[in-house]
């Protein structure tokens, strides 16, 4: 209570000393800014909005720093001495400015600031007079997004502010946006020629809010009352929306065959670990899917140890988790599947209890609550290539990865001398024990392999679904529907395979639904199975007969 | 004289002894509390806090000195998210352990399964998490959200405070988000909305690729219209969901979220980056400033010690639901099911929010109802509430087929399935 009155009034007297002293620098410090900042410490989300409001109005220079600083959630209040400050986090640290006057402060504890909360209306409040006050910014991107966020609701005035840019714009696509936005307000003008000029120009524009203003020119209202009365007007719309309509069908078609790709490349990436485990060696290997969870759980690791460097860690976790699920694959092999070769069903359930023994022991050292892995900056967000077609990064980076790893084993087994003795003794064991081939060695390499790869799987599968002790039991099902499918001891069926059927389920899912379209693509393969036991590509030779 | 003197002093030695003895047997004797929640297999995430709680909450009874004078004894039972378990071990419970009350299931279908059960031993349930309604057993206590006290004001919220025209309806498809659905769908087209402007998706228990459905919602939510999404998605394909959302660039501005399983204890083991501005509808966070709250929430990271563990809205429905069976034991003097069914209709405690919760006729209590938007330090900041506590209403007045039916366990109705228009009762016709 009494440390509380101490603060209090030391800000009190705090406050009377910047207030006097801003008679000496009228320009940076004055009672008005004080009395915002004060207000906008204030708990209640209304005051907040107030202070927002009365800060814009000050024009005061650092308003805007201010209101940046407060959007993007680097506002705090330190608790010690109630003073607002600028910080940047750095490690446990935060770099802290004083945000009245800019001073660099000492660093401080994450402990000791509490940051200044939002509500999505005060953020969008924010962005909104961000972008009034960052439209005449240097750099011409801002100045573009700046009229992205004003076009979202915008007003006379806005209009006017628009129209005074445009004169002075010198950069040509910011020019557009303007000319963009000002050509949809006249779309609403009321001198027809000009409406129809106006949309005569828009046609050739495909983006969001064009095609929004256009599709609201032919909607019915809820009586069945065209929205718009002049028929002329409607039809043009129509027309130009039609011509919309066909660009539209082919980007939706493009994003469409990205996801299916994007899917089959975690199919892909899951099953091709036991493309070789089981379908070069013939082990029903059920641990399959926990051999990913260690991988997954790698990179959890590795990102414990480098906390800041979150793209160099999923980097390193890639050999990593080779390493590692690769060893204990070995370990499996040696230990246990290699009293059991020639045994599918004791080898089905030895494996089925080293998975549900794997899982238990990550639980037992990582807790059973799923573990979060962050994902790096340039694996998030998306790539916008135009209003209607985005695609992911984490989900570009992995098909990339895939077809990488892909081709990096393909190599693997047809020009190193592993691959060699691998497809050897795939093909016969005893000719090649025979020739000299150390065929129990060779037998806990491809094992080994094999496990490295889908710990190599896990870690992209942490960047996408939870890191868990559950993560492998959700693959493996559809790790073993890959390889079937494709034909057993044929990679490149896995990977046909796998891109075939993450197509067929995205192509699928908009008409029967997610839980239906998984129920098809699996009927489907029984039927297919019934057909071609083989799969697609099925072995061919004496070593398929056998 | 002296006679008689001798023998009151030995009539009294008697006395004091047999005293002593009875005295000495009824300490031992003690009131058994069954917790029923389990501790492995997917459930035990949320679960295995539950079960914290509740003995938590039973040492803090013990050390106030217990209830009618004896101690309070947790019989603890692990039905591993396993449905049929959960039926036989409150068979368990009630059969072997002679337990008094039961606190526990989580998800809808382990409470469908410990139901008959429950009923035909005469036993007490107390059940913690929002869930669907159209339900209403003699013999549990719903303490978690009926849909009216959680869906209905959430849609409230989107429509009147931010003008929301387009729904997108998203839910794991199991027995919660499909009956919830189809009352906000009725629901939402009372109020005026189309058809056309309702979208409803469900996915798999543990969905991870979320990309096309939320390339959909981001299509259906371009047409110029505010657009949000309920969701009842459930367990750990949020993740997912709010990273595919937040990588296809859908913001909480654009396209709002409100989820009603994602909690405090959820957002706990997850990157909250993406999930920043989202909503979520319960009737307890605890980022709430009350006195209560702050003693609630000081007294479970002393008991859990561990400074960092979160409290959540089914702990706080456990709290309410244990002491309000406290206070109904010592009203009616006695454990026995049928006096403290009875005792508990009009029972009141005050919740952690401020309010005074009470115990309805239809075994379902007054909840304030709270909208919360999710920070980056994985708390809620309210951002809207109802002024006063609602009313769980058990069978919904949006649905045709329940709007005449009414729940209430105090005479002449005492049925939990009264339909109002035939006057007749249903029975166990959930």
């Amino acid at each position: 209570m009494n440390f509380f009155s101490i603060t209090r009034y030391g800000l009190a007297s705090l406050m009377l000393c910047v207030a006097l002293s801003a008679h000496g620098e009228p320009k940076t410090l004055n009672t008005p800014l004080l009395e915002a900042l004060t207000a906008i410490k204030q708990g209640s989300m209304t005051q907040r909005e107030q202070a927002i409001n009365s800060l814009v109005e000050l024009k005061n220079p650092r308003s805007l720093v201010i209101l940046q600083a407060l959007l993007s959630g680097k506002l705090f209040i330190c608790k010690d001495d109630d003073k607002l400050v600028i910080g940047e986090p750095n490690e446990q640290t935060y770099q802290i400015r004083d945000a009245i006057d800019d001073a660099p402060l000492a660093p401080i504890n994450a402990e000791q600031v509490s940051k200044i909360n939002l509500t999505n209306k005060l953020r969008s409040q924010l962005r909104k007079i961000i972008g009034e006050l960052e439209l005449n910014a240097e750099q011409a991107d801002t100045r573009l997004a700046a009229v992205k966020a004003m076009n979202q609701d915008i007003d006379e005035r806005m209009l006017e502010l628009l129209k005074t840019r445009l004169a002075i714009e010198p950069d040509a696509r910011v020019k557009q946006a303007i000319e963009n936005s000002l050509l949809l307000q006249k779309v609403d003008s009321v001198d027809k020629n000009e409406r129809i000029k106006a949309i005569e120009q828009l046609k050739t524009q495909a983006n969001l809010s064009v095609v929004n203003k256009l599709k609201s020119l032919i909607e019915k209202d809820s009586d069945g009352q065209f929205a718009e009365a002049d028929s002329d007007i409607r039809n043009l719309a129509e027309a130009a929306l039609a011509k919309i309509n066909t660009q539209l069908q082919v980007y939706s078609a493009i994003e469409t065959v990205f996801f299916g790709l994007s899917l089959g490349a975690v199919l892909v990436l899951s099953a091709i670990g036991l493309a070789i485990t089981f379908g070069v060696m013939g082990v029903i290997n059920m641990a399959h899917g926990e051999l990913m969870m260690i991988g997954a759980y790698t990179t959890y690791v590795i990102q414990q140890i480098l906390p800041n460097q979150l793209g160099l860690s999923v980097i390193l976790a890639i050999p990593a988790a080779f390493v590692i699920a690769g060893l204990v694959g070995i370990a499996i092999e040696r230990g246990i599947i290699r009293f059991l070769y020639g045994r599918p069903l004791e080898t089905l359930l030895a494996t089925f209890g080293i998975s549900l023994f794997l899982q238990q022991t990550v639980r037992s050292i990582f807790s059973p609550l799923n573990r979060s892995v962050a994902t790096p900056e340039w694996m998030s967000g998306s790539w916008q290539i135009n209003d209607f077609l985005s695609l992911t990064w984490n989900r570009f980076y992995i098909l990339i990865f895939c077809l990488l790893v892909f081709v990096l084993l393909l190599q693997i087994l047809k020009h190193t001398r592993l691959g060699l003795e691998v497809r050897a003794v795939a093909q016969n064991r005893r000719m090649a024990k025979a020739m000299g081939i150390p065929t129990a060695r060779v037998d806990a390499m491809t094992f080994g392999l094999g496990s490295g790869i889908a710990g190599v799987a896990g870690v992209a599968l942490s960047q996408i679904t939870n890191v868990g002790p559950n993560l492998g039991q959700s693959y493996i099902v559809d790790s073993f529907m890959v390889v079937v499918f494709g034909g057993v001891g044929n990679l490149l069926g896995t990977l046909v395979a796998g891109f075939s059927l993450g197509i067929a389920n995205k192509f699928l899912e908009p008409f029967a639904g997610a839980v239906l379209a998984k129920i098809l693509v699996l009927i489907f393969i029984i039927l297919f199975i019934q057909k071609r036991p083989r799969g697609l590509f099925p072995q061919k030779g004496r070593a398929a007969d056998s | 004289m002296k006679n008689y003197l001798q023998t009151g002093k030995k009539l009294l030695g008697v006395l004091a002894i047999s005293a002593a003895l009875f005295g000495t047997a009824q300490a031992e004797d003690t009131i058994k509390v069954g917790v029923l929640h389990s501790l492995s297999g997917t459930m035990a995430i949320s679960e295995t806090t539950l079960k914290d709680t509740m003995l938590m909450l039973i040492d803090e009874q013990n050390k106030k000195g217990g209830l009618l004078g004896k101690k309070l004894e947790p019989v603890v039972v692990d039905p591993a998210s396993n449905w049929p378990l959960f039926a036989e071990k409150a068979r368990e419970l009630l059969t072997k352990d002679k337990v008094s009350a039961i606190f526990g299931c989580w998800t809808s279908v382990s409470r469908k399964s410990v139901l008959p059960v429950i009923e035909e031993l005469n036993g007490i349930l107390f059940y913690p998490v929002q869930y669907e309604g159209e339900e209403s057993s003699k013999n549990v206590f719903y303490t978690g959200a009926a849909p009216n006290q959680q869906a209905i004001p959430a849609v409230d919220y989107l429509m009147n405070d931010l003008k929301v025209k387009r729904w997108v309806l998203a839910g794991t498809d199991y027995v919660y988000p499909r009956t919830t659905n189809k009352i906000l769908e009725a629901y939402l087209k009372a109020k005026g909305v189309a058809k056309k402007d309702i979208m409803i998706n469900y996915t798999p228990f543990g969905h991870s690729d979320w990309q096309s459905i939320v390339a959909d919602i981001k299509k259906f939510g371009s047409a110029g219209k505010k657009t949000a999404v309920v969701s009842t998605i459930n367990g750990d394909a949020n993740v997912p969901f709010y990273k595919e959302l937040g990588n296809q660039g859908v913001s909480a501005e654009n396209i709002p979220v409100v989820a009603f399983s994602v909690g405090e204890e959820e957002l706990s083991g997850i990157d909250t980056k993406p999930l920043v501005g989202h909503l979520a509808a319960w009737n307890y966070f605890m980022s709430i400033d009350t006195t209560k709250n702050a003693e609630f929430i000081k007294q479970w990271k002393d008991y859990i010690k561990n400074p960092k563990r979160v409290t959540n809205d089914p702990m706080e429905a456990h709290y309410i639901g244990f002491n309000m069976w406290v206070k109904a034991v010592e009203k009616a003097g006695t454990t026995d099911p049928d006096a403290v069914q009875k005792a508990m209709i009009g029972i009141e405690y005050p919740n952690l929010t401020g309010g005074v919760s009470k115990m309805l006729p239809n075994h379902h209590i007054t909840k304030p109802v709270l909208i919360g938007e999710i920070q980056d330090d994985g708390q809620f900041v309210t951002v809207w509430q109802t002024n006063k506590l609602v009313d769980g209403d058990a069978w919904s007045d949006f649905l045709p087929e329940s709007k005449p039916i009414i729940a209430d366990w105090t005479a002449p109705i005492n049925c939990g399935n009264f339909n109002t228009k035939t006057k007749k009762c249903s029975g166990q016709n959930y």
